[in-house]
């Protein structure tokens, strides 16, 4: 008989840091290898379909950025979040708030703003996150009421806010009485790095949008890694009483934290109504919000994490869409993978803290 | 004339209190060992998932719920493995399961998307109270499964405050390490309030799929996972407030049947949006209660507990 224990290890082991999640990825490919075998569908066929088909080709690879491009920015919005503790898994309804501010502006103000107007239409996507978010840290720095539930609630109600509206009196009256808004004029949607004279990307759809991402890659890392307002962060996430003895305060590093993220979150509405859509409709995303927090988490909050992890979890949308496509599965076949693999990566990162100790038992008890 | 009004409403108030309560009752007792289990939404749709195949199948009522608990345990299995055996954080374990458990259910389900359950709860009115006026109809004239989920409100009650069993549960909850101390087998008990959680969100998850809206559709439990947790903060971690905050919701749910019948005009959306909105408001309400909370919440709770032994 042998029986395994967990034995502390004194300090995180560094290696461990980067194998956990290459055996959780691995693991994930073994379990949808089961899943696609129970489905009856060659597994390897699949997973070529899954894998490798869509980011074949120039608009494969700018499909990819175009889903990791809002995947990022707004895991890098929950990276600061989460590094003080403060659990917002309302990111999906702070980018649909923003996306409806966005949509507000285009449809109302774009002849008055004219070639402003796509300024104007992140700016106030990015003030409709904040707003959606503070609601959140409102709840949670000065009524001491749970982030997790308030910020998930509120996803219902800017979900539901959506449909109002493009269901009432958003809804475009010569659209057949879908539930979609007009379609956007062009000075209120991002070009296309095709029209930018870039023959490179001749024919694709990946847009000017990447630029905002890009920007806010070195901005979070500097904040996150470099100013002393990222250190305090992390100080009150890990070690609350340590913060409030040297006097840090948390209520303005939760209204912080939580409206920063929703403000960046809000942004991602935007790109995506402004981009790829353009307009508004009733299922406008795949839950971008939900998988950042899976990409934050993946990522391991530090940014060149979530850059990669977001480029994986867009190749894990691509994935499904492709398998949908040339195999009839459903879509949801890439949100399995999403869980798996967040979850694998949970009980993987046991062995950077602990080791695995193997117990012979001679006699009655178990020794070394 | 105003009790024939309000009996329909009382009725659907309470059947959809119903799956509310035992998922909330089910966290309770997971919650109540120091286990924040964030995966009701998903355990509860692989509940509904599997026993909806069940008797698609041909199983009888009571194997398709017995299906459906089973595979919700082991669900759960994957959390309070990950989470109590290997430490990792509670609330993204949660998440991850809620995740896994609306894709999975998504995928496996497809076919059946818009198909009627082949066979549902039936009510069974108790004899003589049944005629009770309000009460009668809806109290007294429920199935078999939501007669369990009710006197489970009891039993559990009970369980926790009057058995020793109970108290080792509790004490788990509030501080892992004295309870070890004692001699507490804590880790077993963490795993086995967890499970019963896990099996408690499969009833609800099958209470939604026979009882209540005997269809199947992606996310049929469209969000209420999540308000059955923010029921266990409602209820302070008491079974009858528990009971009493799921029947307030389900009221809320149905407050757009009494909107139909006093003819006030409001958007579908707006009504949809209530029972979420009242959650938050409620929350707010009870957290400005610090004391309350302070008493009744496990001190370990959602934290890990490294088992040495």
């Amino acid at each position: 008989m042998i029986k395994l224990q967990l034995k502390p290890r004194t300090e995180p082991n560094q290696r461990m840091q980067v194998y956990a999640p290459l055996i959780a990825i691995a693991l994930t490919l073994l379990s949808g290898l089961l899943l696609f075998q129970l489905l009856g569908e060659n597994p390897f066929i699949a997973y070529k379909a899954f894998f490798f088909d869509p980011i074949s080709d120039i608009n494969g690879i700018s499909e990819l950025l175009l889903k990791a491009s809002p995947l990022c920015l707004i895991a890098l919005g929950l990276t600061i979040c989460y590094r003080a503790n403060i659990w917002n898994i309302g990111a999906e309804g702070q980018m649909y708030i923003g996306g409806i501010f966005a949509t507000g502006i285009a449809i109302h103000y774009t002849e008055t703003l004219g070639h402003w107007t796509l300024i104007v239409m992140i700016l106030a996507s990015a003030l409709g996150g904040a707003i959606w978010a503070s609601i959140t840290a409102l709840c949670r720095a000065q009524l001491n009421t749970n982030e997790i539930l308030v910020s998930l609630m509120l996803t219902y109600v800017a979900d539901l806010t959506i449909k109002f509206l493009v269901y009432g009196p958003w809804k475009d009256p010569m659209g057949n009485n879908f539930p979609i808004t007009i379609s956007f004029a062009d000075e209120a949607l991002f070009t296309p790095l095709a029209f930018l004279g870039w023959s490179f990307w001749d024919g694709t759809r990946v847009n000017t949008s990447i630029f905002i991402t890009l920007f806010f890659i070195p901005l979070v890392w500097i904040y996150n890694e470099k100013l002393f307002a990222g250190f305090k962060n992390l100080v009150v996430g890990i070690a609350p009483g340590a913060a409030k003895y040297v006097g840090f305060n948390e209520k303005k590093i939760i209204w912080i934290v939580l409206v920063f993220s929703g403000l960046i979150a809000g942004i991602a509405g935007a790109t995506e109504v402004a981009g790829p859509i353009g307009q508004l409709n009733d299922k406008w995303t795949p839950g971008y919000g939900f998988t950042a927090i899976i990409v934050a988490t993946l990522g391991r909050l530090k940014v060149s994490g979530v850059v990669l992890a977001s480029l994986l979890m867009a190749l894990l949308y691509l994935g499904g869409e492709s398998v949908q496509v040339t195999m009839q599965l459903p879509k949801s076949v890439s949100q399995v993978f999403q869980g798996f693999l967040l979850l694998y990566l949970l009980a993987c990162d046991v062995l950077i803290n602990y080791e695995i100790v193997i117990l012979k038992k001679i006699g009655a008890k178990y020794v070394n | 004339m105003l009790i024939e009004s309000l009996t329909p409403l009382l009725v659907s108030a309470i059947g959809a209190a119903i799956p509310l309560l035992f998922a909330a009752l089910g966290e309770l007792i997971a919650e109540k060992a120091g286990v924040l289990n964030l995966g009701l939404e998903g355990t509860m749709l692989m509940g509904a998932l599997s026993s909806f195949l069940a008797v698609a199948e041909g199983s009888s009522l009571f194997l398709a719920l017995l299906i459906g608990v089973a595979v919700s345990v082991l669900f759960t299995l994957l959390f309070a493995f990950v989470t109590i055996s290997l430490q990792a954080n509670q609330v993204a374990t949660g998440l991850s399961l809620t995740i896994l458990g609306v894709g999975l259910s998504a995928v496996i389900g497809k076919t059946y998307v818009g198909f009627s359950a082949a066979k549902s709860f039936a009510p069974a009115p108790i004899p003589i109270l049944k005629d009770i006026p309000l009460l009668g109809p809806s109290l007294f004239s429920l199935d078999y499964v939501a007669y369990f989920c009710l006197f489970s409100v009891i039993a559990i009650a009970w369980f926790l405050t009057k058995s020793k069993a109970g108290l080792a549960l509790r004490s788990v909850g509030e501080s892992p390490s004295v309870a070890r101390s004692l001699g507490l087998p804590v880790t077993k008990i963490r795993y086995l309030a967890v499970l019963f959680g896990g099996g408690f969100a499969g009833l609800a998850g099958v209470y939604y799929a026979l009882a209540q809206f005997k269809v199947w559709q992606d996310g049929l439990t469209s969000g209420n996972g999540w308000i059955a947790l923010a029921l266990v903060v409602f209820g302070t971690w008491r079974p009858f407030k528990v009971a009493l905050g799921a029947l307030l919701f389900g009221s809320v749910t149905v407050l757009g049947l009494y909107f139909q019948l006093v003819d006030i005009k409001v958007s579908a959306f707006v009504l949809a949006s209530f029972p979420y909105v009242t959650t938050i408001l409620v929350l707010v309400y009870l957290s400005m209660d610090k004391e309350t909370i302070r008493r009744h919440a496990p001190a370990w709770l959602g934290k890990p507990f490294f088992d040495d032994r």
